[in-house]
């Protein structure tokens, strides 16, 4: 027993079990086929970690409630069907752009653009509408700031549902409007050469694995960093943070541009994987789906919202449709007179974990220990040595 | 202004006295961009104001539909200053509940006047009972249990709460849109003022919120419960010193919000004749919107954001197309929040800082 306790208390145990866990979720789609339910749902849970992981950025950290994330994944998205789809077909008189795309899409016309410009295209839209969306909170506090975010985010979504009757430089479209922008490229990338969805999704997964792990470590260094620390002043007294000279302006906009980039980074990724982006998908439930997860995991605490995400991307991919909508459910269901589809109300499970979470335990399913303290401590006096207090934290983790 | 704070202030600069301009009558100048400029194209095209005058008819019948909404928002956010974001959910089972009282009580387009008034007065009851008593459940479960959390926690729950009850709809519905018997005829034309025709579904609208929304203010202003309300809305623990009981005030309030609520889904029942489980969602952002601009916690200035952001509504549906319209409205949203967030008739909240 001693031994094991030693080993928690030294980090070079905790990187190695952390690398023998991402080894072991790395090998995973080996021992499964190339094209298998299992991979695809768990490529869209880790594209959901992603996006979470930066909503946790705003929401998490810097304690500023950001109902309009939705807005990011939608730009991201964009700009996979702008910028690696013939949507613009008509560029270059129907020659096309091409930068870094295989030979097939290479002969189509419209912009087709590598992957890895995508991403520092969406990175910058994003930041930059996050930015945007940031200014006007500045002012704001509390729930007013949910609410200026939510209409941002439904702006936004309405603008690219309704784009087809919104015309850009001349005569290009913003968007679609409610048709869906298909086909997207696959995904392309410098080395690896461009993946196919149709016969292998192992390399999307690996993919997308690989873009967890940056946007983890990101996250850690961020949280931190000086800037992290910030944020987290911020969420815990405004005032109090802006007197001890934490500049409250430039804090909350990079929260925002930070949070919004890894939601673009997420979009961009989803578009190959979907293969077409549909505007109808915008909806303020993407919003809340993703404030589950953080919810879930436990606001600002980086694990617990890695497993948020993976549990909410598995009940949304896996438990609903196949499980609950599944045969044997549903036969239950039916010979006790219930005659519904789970994914109709696929919602309102995502609001009962909200709703359940909030109110039972609101620090989340792996707390941050400074949230917990919050949360959970009656008083400030009460909170004891700060080694007493990991003590006890210890204990209940 | 009173006089002292005037003097004490030190010699005002220009560039304050344009800011302070700007956000007394800037409001009120971007509100009237969308009416002035229709009606000049409309004076253009056809020489009168007919296609506008229609535009603000149907604003006013949503805009009384919107203030009954509104109302629940701003009395339950000027009592603890939280934004019930499932209070548009609770209109909306308002009207599903109203729109399956029909069959029961036999009424149907053809039922004589006398019985259609006793009828649809009944299911009036009947659903500002229903709505009331969810929206009294909604704050037992979901914002009670967390009145000493963070902030934020409260509004969390709320959304949560909004999305099972909208799915409560999709289960009791589905999730299409349904139509209802047009029990009054209410596009049928009841009279003409100058070119302009008046519906039946507008006058029943504006006459049925009148009554309430008097009744509310009198009840607000004069009962017992209601000088509770408003003690416990300046200062919930001085009002719990004094004897006050502060849980059932709070309760009372999510009641008289969601009676107003149940009114306006029978109403919107009638008027649209159709119902589906997600027009609680965009309707309570707009009423929400339409409080903020009256000045939350304000009832006459809910009443007088309700109308303005209905005519809003009734000139984007018709002119800019159905689809922009919650766009424009958030936009209308979000210059109030960032230029004037004590709204129109408000004064400075907490959250305008």
């Amino acid at each position: 027993m001693t031994r094991v306790r030693e080993l928690r208390g030294d980090p070079r145990a905790g990187w190695a079990i952390g690398a023998l866990l991402v080894l072991a979720v790395a090998l995973m789609p080996l021992f499964r086929p190339p094209l298998d339910g299992f991979t695809s749902d768990a490529i869209l849970a880790l594209a959901y970690v992603v996006m979470a992981l930066g909503l946790n950025l705003v929401v998490g950290f810097a304690g500023l409630l950001d109902l309009g994330y939705v807005a990011f994944y939608a730009i991201g998205l964009m700009v996979t069907g702008w910028w690696a789809s013939d949507f613009f077909s008509g560029v270059k008189n129907e020659k096309g752009i091409h930068v870094g795309v295989s030979d097939f899409a290479g002969s189509l016309p419209g912009i087709h653009l590598n992957f890895l410009l995508l991403v520092i295209g969406a990175i910058i839209m994003c930041a930059i509408a996050g930015v945007i969306i940031g200014l006007p909170t500045l002012r704001l506090r509390g729930d007013y700031i949910a609410i200026v975010t939510l209409a941002f985010g439904e702006i936004i979504s309405r603008v690219f549902q309704n784009g087809d009757t919104v015309t850009i430089f001349g005569d290009d479209k913003l968007s679609n409007g409610r048709q869906s922008i298909s086909p997207i490229d696959q995904l392309n990338l410098p080395i690896f050469g461009e993946f196919d969805s149709a016969t292998d999704l192992r390399p999307y997964y690996w993919c997308v694995l690989a873009l967890c792990l940056v946007v983890l470590f990101v996250n850690f260094r961020l949280r931190d960093s000086r800037l992290g620390r910030a944020w987290i002043a911020l969420r815990e007294d405004e005032v109090a943070a802006a007197s001890m000279g934490v500049p409250l302006v430039k804090t909350k906009l990079l929260s925002y541009g930070a949070g919004g980039a890894f939601g673009g980074i997420s979009g961009v990724f989803l578009g190959p994987v979907y293969a077409s982006v549909n505007a109808n998908q915008f909806m303020f439930g993407f919003s809340i789906f993703i404030l589950a997860m953080v919810i879930l995991g436990g606001l600002g605490s980086i694990w617990g919202v890695v497993l948020g995400a993976v549990m909410l991307g598995f009940v949304n991919h896996w438990l609903i449709p196949d499980v609950l909508d599944g045969e044997f459910v549903q036969d239950k269901l039916d010979s006790i007179g219930l005659n519904f589809q789970f994914s109709e109300v696929a919602f309102g499970v995502f609001g009962f974990i909200l709703l359940l979470m909030m109110v039972l335990r609101p620090e989340g399913l792996l707390p941050e220990r400074r949230h917990q303290m919050e949360l959970t401590a009656t008083g400030p006096g009460e909170l004891g040595e700060p080694g007493e207090l990991s003590a006890t934290y210890e204990a209940r983790a | 202004m009173e006089a002292a704070s005037v003097t004490a202030a030190p010699p005002k600069r220009r560039s304050d006295a344009v800011r302070e301009f700007i956000s007394r009558y800037g409001l009120i100048a971007i509100l009237l961009i969308l009416p002035v400029a229709y009606g000049i194209q409309d004076l253009g095209d056809d020489g009168n104001l007919t296609r506008l005058g229609n535009n603000l008819v149907e604003g006013v019948s949503n805009g009384a539909i919107l203030a009954l909404i509104a109302l629940g928002y701003t009395l339950v956010y000027g009592i603890i200053e939280l934004i019930n974001f499932a209070h548009g959910e609770v209109f909306m089972l308002g009207s599903l509940t109203a729109a399956a009282l029909y069959s029961p009580f036999g009424l149907t387009p053809n039922t004589a006047t006398f019985g259609l008034i006793i009828g649809l007065l009944a299911i009036l009851a009947i659903s500002m009972l229903v709505s009331g008593t969810l929206n009294v459940m909604i704050e037992r479960v979901a914002y009670r249990p967390l009145r000493s959390a963070p902030k934020l926690a409260p509004l969390i729950t709320a959304v949560g709460m909004s999305f099972i009850l909208q799915n409560v709809g999709i289960l009791w519905i589905g999730a299409s849109q349904k139509s209802v018997p047009d029990l009054i005829g209410s596009q049928k034309q009841l009279f003409e003022v100058a070119g302009v025709s008046v519906s039946r579904g507008t006058v029943l609208a504006v006459l049925a919120m009148i009554p309430l929304v008097l009744l509310l203010t009198q009840f607000v202003a004069h009962s017992r419960l209601g000088k509770a309300m408003r003690a416990t809305a300046q200062d919930p623990e001085a009002a719990r010193l004094m004897g006050i009981n502060v849980d059932t005030t709070i309760s009372v309030t999510f009641l008289l919000g969601g009676l107003m609520a149940g009114a306006a889904g029978l109403i919107t029942a009638l008027y649209q004749t159709s119902i589906w489980y997600f027009q609680g969602f965009s309707a309570g952002l707009y009423a929400f919107t339409a409080a903020v601009m009256g000045g939350i916690g304000n009832i006459r200035g809910a009443v007088l954001g309700g109308f303005i952001i209905g005519i809003i509504q009734g000139i984007s549906d018709n002119r800019i197309g159905n689809e922009w319209t919650p766009a424009i409205v958030f936009v209308y949203l979000i210059i109030i929040m960032v230029f004037r967030p004590q709204g129109l008739i408000g004064e400075e909240t907490r959250e305008a800082g």
